[in-house]
């Protein structure tokens, strides 16, 4: 046929890696995952963002197979494998309690993948000093397991995963066991192994500063259902639900009688403490400029953390509370004393409207 | 807890009474097996191998070794089988009546011996005996493996619990097959809970009477039968010495090396 030979120029739609349709998961009353819709493309490091019990743990099962879904369809790379086992999906999964094989040597773990589809002892013994080699632990493939430090087996449970490169690779709360300097340097990490193996990652994770951190895009779950999908910077300053602009980052959300004397409107609104200013009330230099709000409190609460200062202040009209954030740069000397007066200030379309 | 010095001195004489009332005896049927004096005379008058040698030719010893030996094996690699299928069973799967199942599967060896070997040997008669099977070795080998199939159960069901469900989750999820993960990941788990309670098993059969008793054909004689039955004869006495230090020894030697096994898979090998 004619159309054969026509080369086609057009670029490939990015293909699908990961398609939930209308997923709903009970454990006999309790609805874990309630209607979940979801589409993850190839290549994409993609993070579910949620508090415990939030339906996280349970989305990843489904899409490795460890549950079956009360209703709803899971499809791998545009393929439904609704109804297949585990080890009939291309996926790997990095445990939580990264579940290593104790008796069986770091190479003998990161080769299992290989070992049970039949790969021949010694191409299966250069993958696995391979796949050591891109977590760095090239020379502790004789060890065992128990002879690693916390941060050493997350790594071996990572190589294990990545050794015949899954079309999928799910990371269940994979740095929560870990100090914070070493989650941090995992973190780059993980980001720097996605970008160079170029495979998708699915992170489930409770903790909003690594969603935010390292993915291309976030869904934030909320009771079992997604509440919001989005990239990390449109999550945070463009909250689809109440619930996604407190969980993500920290808010002042203003409701009812306090969102009309703050921001002269009906509704629900979030303010982000670190967009409003703060100066004490008797220099006399500051006044609301063009499009801001203003209003004058009392400080009743400071915390110093380092970079920076965070602030409540009580308001004089209305007696409402907001949190401030202050970056303790060089600047005008800062109200340092509870009860001092102050004039806090925020241009109005940091005033985030959010529904519910 | 602090114990003051007398409390403490004071425990540990009573430890040690409690464990001589305990162990004493059966030293000293360990040491009357080589007591030259024919009427265990105390302290022994000398030494001597000879009891050893004449258990070793006497045929009535070797025979009863012998069924002893099938009875402890057979019953055993049964168990095993039985023992593994049913913790797995109770473990993997939540179906109805679960608990009670594994209530049935331990009380065996709650039960007296004497009220297992009733039930059994009515039930045998009604049963085995218009099939022309008759009471033999097959009999003692069932009537083993009531109480032998607890044991492994036991130990298979503690093992089960300890093994994090991550690591069969893993295994497949690294594609391997239902049978692959038995083979490469939980059976390696299970190995040394599944030998202890082999050992454990075999240990119990070994020197079990009371349930032998009413299972054993007329024919059928493990050692322990073969003990009681030459107790009454004074010139048999001192070749039972040495029958009993034998049971001791294959009793207490399965026992300790099981004990080591549990213990050390239960640190911190995970």
């Amino acid at each position: 046929m004619a159309e054969d030979n026509v080369p086609d120029t057009r670029p490939a739609p990015p293909a699908t890696a990961v398609r939930l349709t209308d997923l709903t998961k009970d454990f006999g009353t309790v609805r874990a995952v309630d209607h979940a819709e979801l589409v993850i493309q190839e290549g994409e490091f993609f993070s579910l963002l949620g508090p415990s019990g939030s339906g996280k743990s349970t989305l990843l099962r489904l899409i490795a197979g460890f549950e079956s879904p009360t209703s709803g369809r899971v499809e791998l790379a545009g393929r439904d494998v609704t109804a297949l086992p585990p080890h009939r999906r291309d996926v790997h999964t990095v445990f939580q309690d990264y579940a290593l094989f104790p008796h069986m040597t770091v190479e003998q773990n990161v080769g299992y993948a290989l070992r049970v589809a039949g790969v021949r002892k010694d191409e299966r013994r250069a993958r696995a000093r391979e796949a050591l080699a891109t977590v760095r632990l090239e020379d502790y493939g004789d060890r065992r397991p128990a002879q690693l430090s916390g941060g050493q087996r997350q790594r071996v449970a990572l190589a294990r995963a990545l050794v015949d490169r899954p079309g999928l690779l799910l990371l269940d709360e994979p740095l929560g066991a870990l100090d914070l300097k070493l989650r941090q340097e995992m973190q780059t990490e993980l980001k720097q192994i996605q970008r160079t193996t170029g495979i998708t990652f699915l992170l489930v994770t409770h903790d909003q500063e690594e969603a935010l951190t390292m993915s291309d895009r976030v869904a934030v779950l909320d009771g079992g259902r997604i509440a919001q999908t989005g990239p990390p910077l449109e999550i945070y300053d463009r909250p689809a639900t109440a619930f996604v602009a407190g969980f993500v980052g920290v808010t002042n959300l203003v409701r009812g009688a306090a969102a009309q004397r703050l921001t002269g409107r009906p509704g629900t609104y979030s303010i982000r403490p670190e967009r409003i200013r703060i100066t004490p009330l008797d220099d006399g230099l500051e006044t609301a400029g063009p499009g801001e709000r203003s209003v004058t409190g009392r400080i009743t609460d400071i915390a110093h953390a380092g970079p920076h200062t965070r602030f409540r202040v009580r308001l004089d009209e209305g007696g409402d509370r907001l949190t401030v954030l202050r970056l303790n740069t060089s600047g005008p000397a800062l109200p340092a004393r509870t009860d001092t007066p102050v004039r806090l200030a925020w241009d109005a379309a940091d005033a985030y409207p959010v529904p519910g | 807890m602090h114990l003051t010095r007398t409390a403490r001195v004071v425990l540990g004489v009573l430890m040690a009474a409690g464990l001589a009332v305990v162990h004493v005896p059966l030293l000293l049927v360990v040491l009357n097996s080589f007591n030259a004096d024919r009427s265990f005379a105390w302290p022994p008058s000398g030494l001597t191998g000879e009891w050893w040698v004449r258990a070793a030719h006497s045929q009535g010893v070797r025979d009863a070794l012998w069924t002893s030996l099938q009875a402890g094996l057979a019953a055993t690699a049964i168990a095993l089988v039985l023992g593994v299928l049913a913790a797995f069973a109770v473990h993997r799967h939540r179906f109805f009546g679960r608990q009670t199942v594994s209530f049935l599967v331990v009380l065996p060896i709650a039960l007296p011996g004497i009220v297992t070997g009733i039930a059994l040997n009515a039930a045998f008669r009604t049963v085995l005996d218009p099939l022309g099977i008759g009471f033999g070795l097959f009999t003692v080998i069932v009537g083993h493996t009531t109480f032998c199939v607890v044991i492994v159960f036991n130990n298979v069901a503690a093992r089960l619990r300890r093994i994090a469900p991550s690591l069969a989750e893993a295994s497949a999820d690294l594609g391997a097959r239902p049978a692959q993960t038995f083979r490469y990941v939980t059976l390696p788990a299970l190995r040394s809970a599944l030998f202890a309670g082999a050992l454990l098993a075999f240990a119990l059969s070994f020197d079990e009477i009371v349930v032998t008793t009413f299972t054993a054909g007329p024919g059928t004689k493990t050692l322990p039968i073969w003990i009681y039955e030459n107790l009454a004869r004074p010139n048999q006495a001192p070749v039972i010495n040495v029958v009993a230090a034998l049971l001791i020894a294959l009793s207490v030697i399965p026992v300790y090396v099981a004990q080591r096994l549990s213990s050390d898979s239960a640190g911190g090998r995970l």
